[in-house]
């Protein structure tokens, strides 16, 4: 455990924080993308440690609460056909716009909560009377596991192994929040991991098209305080450039090998994200020679369409136009027992940080 | 005792009708395992004599997978009932033992998970008096499912209530928290992750009893962080008392294999279920002769004082962070799950 215990030391974390309350002389508004960096900041009490000018706008990094309603129905759908439906724990709680993964499996269907995507395609082999399916959702990260999944069935005949895919993409998520009229994001925590997967070419682009510093960040309390300090640094200075805090994790080319796994198999294309709505060619979809292994068609469900709950404002918690506790239906009408969107159900989403560890009211 | 003997290599429905052959099970298995004055009679219930207060605890068994490293089922049965009674600040001496088995279970596996609960018994010092056996057909249970009911004669120092809770108060944990919730999703299906991470389950009733024995009513209370993990309890303990509470995220024990468990499946350990450990809240004038106490004792030598009762924040739970941070500390909602990334 030491590579993490040395980034939750006490000292260097207040030497990092001293910095940056010398460094922010006026106000600054950054934004960290992935809902584990939100959870490090309020888990931690980073932000309550914060000085008040420098203040963090949470990202829409969090797999669970982009996907669109539509799909968690679809996965409904298909747990009550009686097909082998196959998750990653988090989506499992998440309100379909009638029932959760969860609630259709103590009516009876099929579900099984995974950490790999490999695992599904055992699960496969072992019922080969069944349809087996993988909700295949999650930004860049998680997309090598799912592509590789689908080239062990291809590669071993399991024809009855399908993936139900969402996938999207981080770099578009951001050019859709620069160009809200209502942004007001000085510079970004970028995604550690997603960087660790896919390098950091895609940003430079970013950087000099918005002109906006971009520091790619981990996840650990020490990480998150030097990335915000080297976002600070520049915001100061009037400068704008990509820089990597997570150096230890993060490669400038990336992980050449899950490219070219990811590349194998899918193709960008346009995607849906929960309360943004379409962002064109911002996620992943099988490639046509894979078609096979798609959830929707092969099982006709592409049509189901689902509106979303109106009192929810998950689009503008998202895009950091609004603060979890700022929502009217926080903590009353929306909570983790009852909740009317993703943020506050997924465990990484910001309404539900803000719901369980509360800093707000601290 | 092995199964040749017996004739048969499962359970299945005739030894749950009542007949013969529950007969020939109960004698062969359970009456010659148990045997005691009590359970000897062989009648439909037990006559005990107990005096004064009586602590009366029950719990149901249902974990899967029913072996796991550290223990099974029947270890659970026996010290999750145990550790109940002493949460009470009692002595248990009487256990009942109900069995729910689905039909097919190997009998080799009903005999080990038996012969579990007698070892366990006997470690903790009570005797099963009474108990039941049911069979349901395959599909309608998962292996096998355990009742047990404690009986306990409260001690004569005890005065255990939150209502005794008062600002300044400190909390104390007997030991690592996470263990039995982690060893039991390491042997998850479909999980993928191995280690050697043991259930802590042991029984506590002797170390309560240590304790009673020396401090008497400066222990205000024990509760055990079982299922919701100490998060859970400490919650409920401050909307309980309608005082705050306010813990050290650095002096909670944390053993480096389930911390690392932990951070891979994206689990808080203070969520996480325990089986061996308890919460004491007590006087702070006794708080470093408690740990002394525990420290010497070979359930308690990683005991320590993590947090105390405050006036500020009533009913919430507020953790200062490694880091110096303060977050609040909510219960456990629906069970945990594995992250995504």
């Amino acid at each position: 455990m030491k590579y993490l215990s040395e980034y939750r030391n006490l000292e260097a974390t207040k030497r990092y924080l001293d910095l940056i309350e010398k460094t922010a002389t006026k106000t600054w508004n950054i934004m960290e993308i992935c809902g584990g960096q939100t959870h490090g900041l309020v888990k931690n009490g980073i932000i309550n440690l914060l000085p008040e000018n420098v203040r963090m706008i949470h990202g829409p990094g969090c797999p669970v609460c982009v996907t669109p309603l539509n799909l968690i129905d679809k996965a409904v759908e298909l747990l009550e056909n009686g097909i082998i439906v196959c998750s990653f724990g988090d989506m499992v709680r998440v309100p379909g716009s009638k029932k959760s993964l969860l609630e259709a499996k103590a009516s009876g269907g099929d579900l099984r909560i995974l950490y790999s995507p490999l695992e599904a395609v055992n699960i496969a082999k072992q019922n080969p009377n069944k349809e087996v399916v993988f909700f295949a959702v999650g930004f860049e990260t998680t997309a090598p596991a799912n592509a590789l999944s689908v080239l062990h069935a291809q590669k071993e005949h399991v024809h009855n192994y399908s993936i139900l895919v969402s996938h999207v993409l981080v770099p578009p998520a951001m050019e859709g929040i620069l160009d809200d009229e209502f942004c007001t994001i000085d510079a970004f925590l970028g995604a550690g991991h997603v960087c660790a997967i896919m390098g950091l070419k895609e940003y430079y682009p970013l950087v000099e098209k918005y002109k906006i510093p971009i520091v790619v960040t981990g996840f650990e309390p020490l990480d998150l305080v030097q990335g915000i300090y080297m976002a600070l640094v520049q915001l100061e200075k009037g400068e704008y450039k990509l820089e990597n805090q997570y150096a230890r994790v993060v490669r400038e080319e990336g992980n050449l090998e899950a490219i070219h796994i990811i590349e194998k198999v899918f193709e960008i294309g346009d995607r849906e994200w929960r309360g943004i709505g379409t962002i064109p060619m911002s996620g992943y979809v099988l490639k046509s020679e894979y078609r096979n292994f798609d959830a929707e068609s092969k099982f006709g469900i592409s049509s189901i369409t689902t509106p979303e709950n109106s009192d929810c404002i998950a689009g503008q918690i998202l895009k950091g136009i609004k603060k979890p506790h700022e929502c009217p239906q926080f903590g009353k009408a929306c909570n983790p027992s009852n909740p009317l969107g993703a943020p506050m159900v997924s465990s990484e989403g910001a309404c539900a940080a803000y719901y369980h560890f509360s800093n707000h009211l601290i | 005792m092995s199964n040749m003997d017996l004739g048969y290599d499962t359970i299945n429905l005739g030894h749950g009708s009542g007949g013969l052959m529950t007969r020939d099970l109960l004698d062969k298995i359970i009456f010659e395992t148990f045997s005691n004055p009590y359970l000897d009679q062989k009648h439909d219930g037990s006559i005990i004599q107990m005096d004064g207060k009586i602590a009366i605890s029950t719990d149901s068994f249902v974990v899967s997978p029913i072996f796991f490293k550290g223990g099974n089922i029947g270890d659970l049965a026996v010290n999750g009932t145990v550790n109940d009674v002493a949460m009470c600040g009692a002595i248990p001496e009487f256990l009942s033992l109900a069995f729910i088995v689905e039909e097919g279970l190997p009998i080799g596996d009903f005999i080990k998970i038996v012969e579990t609960i007698k070892e366990t018994a006997d470690r903790s010092g009570v005797k099963i008096i009474t108990g039941d056996t049911k069979v349901v057909e395959r599909g309608k249970g998962d292996k096998i499912f355990i009742n047990t009911t404690g009986f306990g004669k409260v001690h004569p120092k005890a005065d255990i209530s939150a209502d005794k809770i008062k600002a300044g108060d400190k909390i104390i944990i007997s030991g690592p928290i996470a263990q039995h919730g982690m060893a039991i999703m390491s042997e998850r299906e479909g999980l993928e992750f191995e280690s050697t991470i043991e259930s802590d389950t042991t029984n506590l009733n002797f170390l309560v009893l240590d304790l009673l024995d020396a401090f008497g009513d400066k222990i205000h209370l024990f509760r055990d962080p079982t299922r919701g993990g100490v998060a859970s309890v400490l919650s409920e303990i401050a909307d309980d008392i309608n005082l705050g509470i306010t813990i050290q995220e650095n002096k909670l024990p944390l053993d480096d294999q389930v911390s690392a468990a932990c951070e891979m499946l994206g689990l808080d350990p203070l969520f996480v279920a325990n089986e061996g450990i308890f919460i004491t809240i007590v006087s702070p004038e006794v708080e470093s002769e408690v740990l002394a106490l525990l420290q010497n004792n070979e359930k308690g030598t990683k005991a320590s004082c993590i947090g105390e009762i405050t006036q500020e924040h009533p009913k919430k739970v507020v953790m200062q962070s490694m880091i110096g941070g303060k977050r609040m500390v909510t219960p456990m909602i629906g069970e945990q799950l594995p992250r995504i990334c």
